[in-house]
């Protein structure tokens, strides 16, 4: 099996977000960046089945040259091929930009499965893997939580509210992996030191036939007016209620009712 | 969880290569989702987890800076940085880590025999087998040169006699590296568990390394074969080298126990209210506490890593060793200290790692070389005399 992953490279979950001075992109300053965890999912998957059927894994990503940390990690896990598209800053968050570069990187690359992570935390979009599937003509399966792989098709299971839907796929095929897919593993040490050693081939996005500057401007689905941080919580409020329980459960049920309006 | 690489005023990452930062992490996340969540418990419980012995293998990390057999062949800096990441979670894994890979895989690259290195090396290092180290004996600890165990040649066996103490993996040990004296100098032996006449008894009570199994070793007319000798012994100097190895993991480790009780201080201090609202961190006597945590905790980065890079270079004195030990466990014990003085009464319970980690490291402080045996060496190294054993 040939298998594709595309990969995004994202802030740490767990950085502290601050709004760079533009007012639209993030501070990048001090952020620790990190492979998707949802891409995560999406490797141990291609890894786990050319463990067991054979075939090798190449690791895909659009991004700017730090993403090639990413890439190294997904060696280190056990990838054999990455492939670094190099760009990104001025598409980021235009899912149909980013599915365009992916798809022309992909279309002449054999591959029996392209494996996604359902969305990439960053901006947390969720389209990028339905339309990379429609550009390149292939079926996609999204929010895969378990997937029973034969030689030509899969049966897949994806979340929808509730409950699951069981899809039976032809490969090849675009999935994207939902948590619960697997447990991804830790890079050994060992992969990391070999990681050193696996390629990883550089493109530039008009190698590929496309221009990003045009991505990013006439042909741009999507721009960002501003960002903003959620609003700081409010401090909560204790009612005390030692001294008169009963009077301190009625102001509850009364805040609940009329000002948090819970019911 | 206040992270301290939010906090790098002094750019340390950029110090790092890729590899030795993607060790760093790796070695972290597994901490985080492998150690954290139980170690309160298991320090509690006095259990040691033995079935993250071979997750330990797995990823790597037992003998991670060897590269025969396999083995992952990280350099001095990455290693260091394993053990860092092994002590932000407990001083106890780390203590295994440090004694299987500097203490028994490491003698036994160095001075085994091509058939010890052949059985031995990848059950070690996969974690499939676990080694232990005596040297230190009830009645010599930092003067070892006094050891009474003895080994003898009894035709095709040697016969040892003796007591090890306070032996790190004691009595978990399917190898033990025992050292003792025989006609020839000190030996090292390769004691199996099954020996006849070997047996091991666990130091129990301890306050301490709570989450790792200490034990003494005890031989009585203990028979091993002619070839459980490591050929390649010859006398003390042996078993110093590996606690050079060993001191030099320690150095690292004692930084992740600082980091880690930092983190706990400086989130506590920000989040615990008293006086009018205002968080403790807004009284300048908790500042000062933070800031001579964070200050030493800086210089003890730049000081491991240095060793590291000499260390890399075949260029680390075993003094220079002993100054990072020396220095980093003390920089940790006060962290410690500073820490739960500033967690007030929830300093000493186990709902925060501080505690756990001030325990720990009384025993890091007096092991590997006490705090004051380190200073002696530096004396030596300074006047040339050597003040544990004075000229007469």
């Amino acid at each position: 099996m040939k298998c594709i992953v595309c990969m995004t490279h994202v802030p740490d979950t767990a950085s502290v977000i601050k709004i760079g001075a533009d007012g639209k992109h993030i501070d990048e300053s001090g952020i620790k960046w990190i492979v998707s965890p949802y891409d995560e999912y999406a490797l141990e998957e291609a890894l786990l089945l050319t463990e067991s059927k054979g075939g090798e894994v190449t690791v895909v990503t659009y991004g700017p040259q730090r993403a090639e940390a990413g890439l190294r990690e997904c060696l280190a896990r056990g990838a054999h091929n990455a492939v670094h598209i190099v760009g990104g800053e001025s598409t980021l968050g235009d899912s149909l930009a980013i599915a365009k570069v992916l798809a022309a990187a992909l279309k002449d690359r054999e591959h029996d499965v392209v494996l996604c992570g359902i969305k990439g935390v960053g901006t947390d979009n969720a389209q990028v893997g339905p339309m990379l599937a429609e550009l390149l003509g292939l079926p996609h399966v999204s929010g895969v939580t378990k997937i029973e792989w034969s030689d030509a098709s899969i049966v897949a299971h994806r979340e929808v509210e509730g409950g699951y839907e069981v899809v039976e796929s032809p490969l090849p095929a675009v999935i994207t992996a939902q948590k619960g897919l697997n447990e991804p593993r830790y890079a050994a040490l060992k992969g990391i030191m070999a990681a050193k050693r696996k390629p990883v081939e550089k493109l530039e996005v008009g190698a590929l036939g496309l221009d990003e500057s045009a991505l990013a401007g006439v042909e741009a689905t999507y721009s960002v007016r501003s960002l903003e941080l959620p609003p700081a919580k409010e401090a909560g409020k204790i009612i005390q209620g030692e001294d008169d329980p009963k009077a301190a459960a009625a102001e509850l049920v009364k805040l609940l009712a009329d000002e948090a309006k819970v019911f | 969880m206040t992270e301290l690489s939010q906090l790098d005023l002094y750019h340390m990452d950029e110090l790092l290569n890729e590899d030795e930062r993607m060790v760093r992490d790796t070695v972290r996340r597994w901490v985080e989702d492998r150690i954290l969540p139980h170690i309160e418990e298991w320090a509690w419980e006095c259990t040691f987890p033995l079935e993250l012995v071979p997750e330990m293998g797995k990823l790597g990390i037992l003998g991670a800076n060897y590269s025969d057999f396999g083995l992952p062949g990280l350099n001095a800096v990455a290693y260091g940085l394993i053990n860092q990441e092994l002590e932000r979670g407990d001083s106890g894994l780390r203590s295994f880590a440090s004694v299987q890979s500097a203490l028994v895989m490491y003698p036994i690259l160095q001075w085994g025999s091509q058939e010890q290195k052949e059985r031995w090396i990848p059950l070690l290092g996969s974690g499939h087998a676990i080694g232990c180290f005596g040297l230190t004996e009830p009645d010599f600890g930092s003067n070892p040169g006094g050891m009474r165990t003895r080994a003898v040649r009894d035709g095709g066996h040697w016969i040892l006699n003796g007591e090890k103490a306070w032996i790190t993996n004691g009595s978990i040990a399917d190898v033990a590296v025992v050292w003792a004296r025989t006609g020839e100098g000190v030996r090292g032996f390769l004691v199996e568990r099954e020996a006849p006449g070997f047996s091991t008894v666990d130091h129990h009570g301890k306050y301490s390394l709570r989450a790792s199994v200490t034990s003494q070793l005890v031989f009585q007319d203990c028979q091993i074969p002619a070839n459980a000798v490591l050929p390649g012994t010859t006398g003390l100097k042996n078993p110093l080298f590996c606690l050079t190895q060993a001191r030099y993991g320690i150095a690292w480790g004692a930084l992740g126990s600082a980091m880690a009780t930092f983190a706990a201080a400086l989130d506590y201090a920000k989040s615990r209210i008293q006086f009018g609202g205002k968080p403790i961190a807004s009284h300048q006597l908790v500042q000062e506490k933070l800031v001579w945590m964070y200050n030493e905790i800086v210089k003890g980065q730049l000081l491991a890593l240095q060793l590291g890079r000499l260390k890399d270079a075949g260029k680390a004195s075993h003094q220079a060793v002993s100054l990072a030990k020396r220095n980093n466990v003390w920089v940790a014990r006060e962290c410690a200290k500073l820490a739960r003085e500033i967690h007030g009464a929830n300093g000493i319970v186990n709902e925060y790692p501080v505690m756990r980690h001030l325990m720990n490291l009384e025993t890091v402080y007096t092991y590997e070389g006490t705090h004051d045996i380190h200073t002696l060496i530096l004396g030596q190294y300074l006047t040339g005399i050597p003040a544990y054993e004075p000229p007469a």
